[in-house]
């Protein structure tokens, strides 16, 4: 298996309160000698004055006083690294319940989640919330990193009855690539170095698993999509007669010469060209950022999404998704939120909650239909003009959508559509 | 299928990309603030791609401390010129006249926190409602929290504690009369991929950040250079030394380092070995822990 050093690795952290998430970024951080001299300094008179006896590793990223201040992770922080191998992107996530919209928000553009588990604790509700949510967002590999192994002795039937019940947990999900690994974040075990206290544990050490894991198949390179942010029309004399349609590729791959359809109009044409800046490309693919013209002057402006003739999304003004609520105020049945999906904002209401999702079991909930903070369920949501749309686990850019409360403007809820 | 896949800064530049044209189709009237340093010269880089052939649709701003490196400002004049866009400049200078701020005393005195008035100032009256910045979270603590699309309330203040959500590419700017917000394109860069890149696409920066023999002195451990801003100390020893700048800000309090490094491919290799952050020789910073996150709390860059 070839991994190319110049790909971009997105990974989060995700667990439950001070199953030490930050902790173990700021190790790996450390021992792969990516902190910066001043920054240790920095980060050792802190831990001195604040009475910790060793360099409190998880100030790396809890970087807001009042994170500090209480010992825990508020919002998330990114953190960047590299290795011979690969370059990699860290959301540091807070594993407070209170703040799981940050959780997720850190998570929806990872590649891989780390799931923290605390070896005396072993899964509980959080657990159970934070990979029901890398689950529904699709992250394709989640790493189980069983942590606090030094606080158990190290002992091999602790690490493998977690590795059971979460098996149990992760056959009711889907989750497609689950890995365990035993670590000490604090100690340094299996982190970047292998473990000597655990002999017993013959797989590779974090780093080393972040390393090859296999990601170049994640992204969607079948279905051709590209919705449009807005059109340029310069305005100089040179390019009096050109027209591009700007965006990023959603998923698939678009080549000059294509058929292509606009949607929701319908209307088809013919790529004339593409281009970034002042290179022409051939070809273009998910996620570049092209302008493309067409070979006929057809009306398309943003919100407008170009596909190939013969591969559509759905257009529909009806979705059924599951929807995770963030805001304090419980969702309002039948009022009206900003659907914001692509480039598209339409108005649209929740006309249905078909039931919610209780994490601890994975049941579903018939009868509870109150959407509040934090709760996960599948709603029916009707739009005031066509999305189109394709389900979340074909595509992770066409099947996601935010809502908007009109009122506040605040992201009030995400969906996942189905 | 192993082609399609982009190398990391094709998926940066391209992640920026997408992130202008959404600032131009979701606001009224964006500009880009400029402070002459690399990173902003990278964004107007960035935004004369997203936007081509058409010209860059955004003014550039820059909020001026009158402490400038005089290199700074011709480069600026001459790529506003190059790029034919307009130019807003926030006075800091003007703000003291007016009595709007106080000046700082004494021999570690800076215009830096000055600084948020005049850009809230100049925000507020030429009625920007998206600020687009060269902020990278890499650089600082407080940064490595912040948003793409980062709200401000009418009083020009961020509160980390209570962000909106950001999930996937979807950015939402939606806001209130008087509010804005701040945007930050190439948040997921670190100096390493800035230089990478410079180098790579061949991008003109002033000569400040290349080696050169400059009259410094020895101040909060790192060379600040001589100029008619800084406040002299009596007996203190003026050196002439080989430096070049990491970071380009007011004059008066930023450190150059020794260095060798007179072209790109210099820089890169030595930023790839180098053992402290950019921003280690800022004296704005090293005030207190939290220096950056008041600021930025009170509506700074
Ligand atoms: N003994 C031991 N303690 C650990 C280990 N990892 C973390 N801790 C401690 O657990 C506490 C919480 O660690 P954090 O890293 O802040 O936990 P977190 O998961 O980031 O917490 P939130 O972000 O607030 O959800 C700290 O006191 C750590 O020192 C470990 O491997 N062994
Ligand atoms: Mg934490």
């Amino acid at each position: 298996m070839k991994i190319d050093k110049n790909q971009l690795l997105r990974f989060t952290t995700a667990g439950s309160v001070d199953d030490g998430k930050s902790t173990l970024i700021g190790r790996l951080l450390y021992d792969s000698k990516s902190i910066f001299e001043d920054q240790l300094d920095a980060i050792e008179k802190t831990s001195k004055r604040k009475g910790h006896e060793t360099v409190d590793l998880a100030l790396f990223t809890d970087g807001l006083k009042d994170e500090r201040e209480q010992g825990i992770t508020i919002d998330v922080a990114y953190r960047y690294f590299t290795t011979p191998k690969r370059k990699f992107i860290i959301a540091d996530t807070p594993g407070h319940i209170q703040y799981t919209r940050n959780m997720v928000t850190g998570a929806s553009t990872a590649n891989v989640a780390l799931i923290l588990i605390d070896a005396r604790k072993g899964v509980i509700e959080q657990t159970k919330r934070h990979s029901y949510i890398a689950s529904l967002l699709q992250i394709s590999h989640v790493i189980v990193c069983v942590n606090k192994m030094d606080l158990v002795d190290y002992k091999e039937d602790v690490f493998n009855s977690i590795v059971h019940q979460y098996e149990d947990l992760s056959s009711k999900m889907m989750i497609k690539d689950v890995r365990y690994i035993p670590i000490s974040a604090l100690e340094g075990d299996n982190v970047v170095h292998r473990s000597e206290n655990m002999k017993w544990y013959q797989n590779a050490p974090l780093l080393h698993t972040l390393e090859t894991v296999h990601i170049s198949s994640d992204n969607n390179m079948i279905d051709a999509r590209f919705p449009v942010q807005t059109v340029l029309r310069p305005q100089n004399d040179e390019h009096r007669d050109y027209r591009g349609y700007v965006g990023r590729i959603s998923s698939g791959i678009f080549r000059v010469g294509d058929k292509i359809k606009v949607l929701p109009s319908g209307f088809t044409s013919t790529i004339k060209s593409m281009n970034i800046h002042d290179k022409q490309l051939e070809e273009a693919f998910s996620e570049m950022s092209v302008a493309m013209t067409l070979e006929d002057e057809i009306d398309v402006s943003r919100g407008d999404m170009l596909v190939k003739v013969n591969n559509s999304p759905e257009v529909t003004q009806d979705i059924t998704a599951m929807l995770c609520w963030f805001n304090e105020e419980n969702a309002r049945p039948r009022a009206k939120y900003i659907l914001k999906h692509t480039t598209n904002d339409q108005k649209a209401i929740i006309k249905e909650v078909l039931y919610k999702v209780d994490v601890n079991t994975i049941k579903r909930l018939e009868d509870d239909k109150e959407l509040s903070m934090n709760d996960i369920c599948k709603v029916k949501i009707r739009t005031t003009a066509p999305l189109m749309v394709d389900e979340y686990i074909q595509n992770r850019n066409t099947g996601s959508f935010v809502l908007i409360d009109e009122a506040t403007n605040e992201t009030v809820g995400a969906g996942m559509i189905m | 299928m192993s082609k399609y896949f982009l190398n990391y800064l094709d998926e940066l530049e391209s992640e920026a990309i997408f992130v202008f044209r959404e600032v131009y189709a979701q606001f009224r009237n964006p500009v880009i603030l400029f402070s002459g340093g690399k990173d902003s010269i990278l964004l107007t880089h960035l935004a004369k791609k997203a936007f081509f052939p058409s010209k860059i649709p955004f003014s550039l701003m820059h909020i001026d401390t009158g402490h400038n490196f005089p290199e700074t400002i011709q480069f600026r004049d001459d790529l506003v010129k190059e790029l034919g866009v307009d130019l807003l400049v926030g006075s800091v200078q003007e703000a003291i006249e007016d009595g709007r701020v106080l000046e700082e005393k004494g021999k570690n005195a800076t215009r830096n926190s000055l600084q948020i008035t005049t850009l809230l100032d100049a925000i507020e009256d030429n009625k920007i409602d998206c600020a687009i910045g060269g902020g990278r979270r890499d650089e600082e603590k407080a940064r490595a929290k912040e948003r793409f699309f980062s709200h401000r309330d009418e009083f020009g203040q961020w509160t980390p504690k209570n962000q909106r959500p950001e999930l996937w590419n979807l950015f939402n700017g939606k806001m209130r009369q008087g509010e804005h917000f701040r945007v930050f394109p190439i948040s997921n860069w670190t100096e390493m991929d800035v230089w990478n890149y410079i180098k790579r696409e061949n991008i003109a920066i002033p000569s400040l950040y290349f080696a050169h023999e400059r009259k410094v002195v020895w101040r909060s451990d790192s060379w600040i250079p001589v100029s008619e801003y800084l406040p002299k100390i009596e007996n203190e020893q003026v050196f002439t030394k080989k430096i070049r700048f990491r970071t380009l800000g007011d004059i008066t309090i930023t450190g150059g380092i020794e260095s060798d490094a007179d072209t790109l491919s210099k820089i890169v290799d030595e930023v790839s070995s180098m053992r402290e952050t950019e921003r280690g020789n800022r004296s704005d910073d090293k005030r207190s822990e939290t220096a950056m996150e008041d600021r930025k709390k009170q509506g700074y860059f």
